[in-house]
């Protein structure tokens, strides 16, 4: 075991990373999340008041509900189109590569243009959508939060649909062509290929698909505060908005703290059940390929 | 996946550029023609919004800083993240699996939760309105990211390279440079591109922790929003030009992209 010890040193830059920008601000998190604070830098131990205020408060839960919906939304949409669009890609050759690279576009558009592209095309009387909609008859009224929601959905979609295309994608092109030809054999129909062949092969990349699709729908903030600044009324306040309010608008510490402990203990739970369900053997899920010193 | 010619991705391709197109042709008109009424293409292409921001420093300028730190934070990262990656896949130590978790629910965790204590930590070092910060600050998402996506290209690697470069009297910084970092090139180009686009699309933070000489475009977009609400074909034009990084950074790997969006896992 003692040659194994040398992991550690290999580990000790990212540990060092990461202790300081991720464990000490989470730390700092947590000392406000217990304190009251007086004229800036005087702490006072405060214990669970902030937690129960949070844990009392219907903003919170509200908040809450919207964003768990919100991200439940996207999944819904999001996870069956991308599969669908992966299954009808081209295996290889130059429409493959064409289709791969105007998918990746909206996957690095910064969230900030994301947010004005869907505020522009929402635009009353000269967005694209209103326009179209109104050109059919209907009214996209963007003060409607039915509207406003699907907006949304549909922001979300297009920008991150293609990132469950090409996982799922990257992991069809894995299936053997060998697989397919015995299927045909047997003479299995088009669903019998998807259910006991694709679907299977896909459990990595759609599990991985669903973990960071929720975990980044959960979190979502620019975008979604660009296009409706939380309205109309409080019906798109998302969890994340509700938290910097409260911490850089109200400029309440201990309030905001016991938000975010609340919101890691949240994303630390979905991340763990994740975590087990696709990393079954070492840490990093390439377990099978190890020799295990003795 | 199939072989026969179906239309749903050329279809669902030409949806995603819909918005892009808009971008792109509001970009060229001016103000006056976006609120004259709705046409689809500009009826007097002009190219004063980008000359517009071509000419002003503090338009300009939100690229080139955006660029700096995203390009210190996609450094950082893999540097860091190589050595760990390494570790994760080749040794088993105690606390392994937990570790590896650790890490991995920084990459899940919102910015909001962060944004005050970086804010007090940065300031407490003297770091605001720096490139170095920001690029540090994004770490805790792309480190993580970055450790996962190599920890699956190094363990395609099989073990008996390193056994055989041992043997060979290879120290390991040797082994690194000569034999691991070329085997896993495509691996490096693919989390450069992962951790590229989770730094370049990130604005909280960013805008948080930079005043005037770090402000990233994003940032600077934002803030004119705010002022000049009129000016549509402006933001326009600096959204077109905010995508232009990402493009160049998709062609650059693009025959690698399919393989990186499995983590290296499948192949």
């Amino acid at each position: 075991m003692q040659n194994n010890s040398i992991a550690y040193g290999f580990l000790a830059p990212a540990l060092l990373v990461m202790t300081l920008c991720g464990v000490i601000p989470l730390a700092f998190v947590a000392f406000y999340s217990v304190h009251d604070t007086f004229a800036g830098n005087n702490f006072v131990w405060v214990g669970s008041t902030w937690f129960q205020q949070v844990l009392t408060s219907p903003d919170f839960y509200a908040a809450l509900a919207r964003s768990l919906g919100f991200s439940l939304l996207v999944l819904a949409i999001e996870i069956p189109l991308g599969i669908y669009i992966a299954l009808r890609m081209p295996a290889r050759g130059l429409l493959s590569s064409f289709y791969i690279i105007l998918m990746a576009i909206p996957l690095l558009t910064p969230t900030i243009v994301v947010g004005y592209i869907w505020q522009v095309l929402t635009l009353p009387q000269v967005g694209l959508l209103t326009a179209g909609a109104a050109s059919l008859g209907l009214d996209y009224d963007m003060t409607n939060p039915v509207i406003v929601w699907m907006t949304l959905a549909l922001m979300d979609t297009w920008h991150w649909t293609s990132f469950v295309v090409l996982l799922c994608f990257a992991g069809l092109r894995a299936i053997p062509d060998d697989y397919y030809r015995a299927a045909h054999i047997d003479g299995a129909s088009g669903w019998a290929i998807f259910r006991f062949i694709q679907l299977p092969k896909l459990r990595f990349a759609l599990l991985l698909a669903i973990l960071l699709r929720f975990m980044d729908s959960f979190i979502i903030y620019t975008e979604a505060y660009v296009v409706t600044r939380g309205g109309p009324g409080v019906s798109t306040t998302f969890l994340s908005h509700e938290l910097v309010q409260t911490a850089t608008v109200q400029f309440d510490l201990g309030e905001g703290g016991a938000i975010s402990v609340i919101y890691f203990l949240i994303v630390l739970c979905v991340s763990w059940a994740f975590f087990t369900l696709i990393v079954p053997g070492g840490p990093g899920g390439s377990a099978n390929t190890k020799v295990g010193p003795s | 996946m199939t072989r026969k010619f179906s239309p749903a991705p050329a279809i669902y391709v030409a949806l995603l550029m819909v918005p892009i197109y808009w971008l792109i042709v509001m970009s060229l008109k001016t103000n006056g023609e976006i609120r004259g009424g709705l046409t689809l293409l500009p009826q007097a292409p002009t190219f004063a919004n980008f000359q517009l921001i071509f000419s002003s420093p503090a338009w300009y300028l939100g690229y080139v800083n955006a660029t700096i730190y995203v390009l210190m934070n996609v450094c950082i990262s893999i540097v860091v993240a190589i050595p760990a990656a390494y570790a994760f896949s080749r040794y088993r130590f105690p606390g392994d699996r937990i570790l590896f978790f650790g890490f991995l629910v920084f990459r899940m965790m919102a910015p909001a939760i962060l944004l005050v204590p970086f804010v007090q930590i940065f300031s407490d070092l003297g770091l605001i309105d720096t490139y170095i910060a920001v690029a540090i600050a994004h770490c805790f998402f792309n480190v993580p990211i970055a450790i996962w996506i190599l920890e699956g290209f190094i363990s395609s690697v099989p073990r008996e390279m390193d056994e055989s470069a041992m043997m060979d009297g290879y120290g390991f910084a040797r082994f690194f440079r000569c034999i691991l970092l070329p085997q896993i090139a495509p691996g490096i180009a693919v989390t450069a591109f992962f951790c590229f686009m989770f730094s370049w699309i990130e604005l909280l933070l960013a805008n948080a922790l930079t005043v005037v000489h770090a402000k990233p475009i994003g940032a600077i977009m934002t803030r004119a929003g705010g002022v000049l609400a009129a000016d549509i074909a402006l933001l326009a034009a600096a959204s077109v030009l905010s995508l232009i990084p990402g493009v160049i950074m998709i062609v650059f790997v693009k025959n690698h992209l399919a393989r990186g969006f499995s983590m290296g896992r499948i192949s």
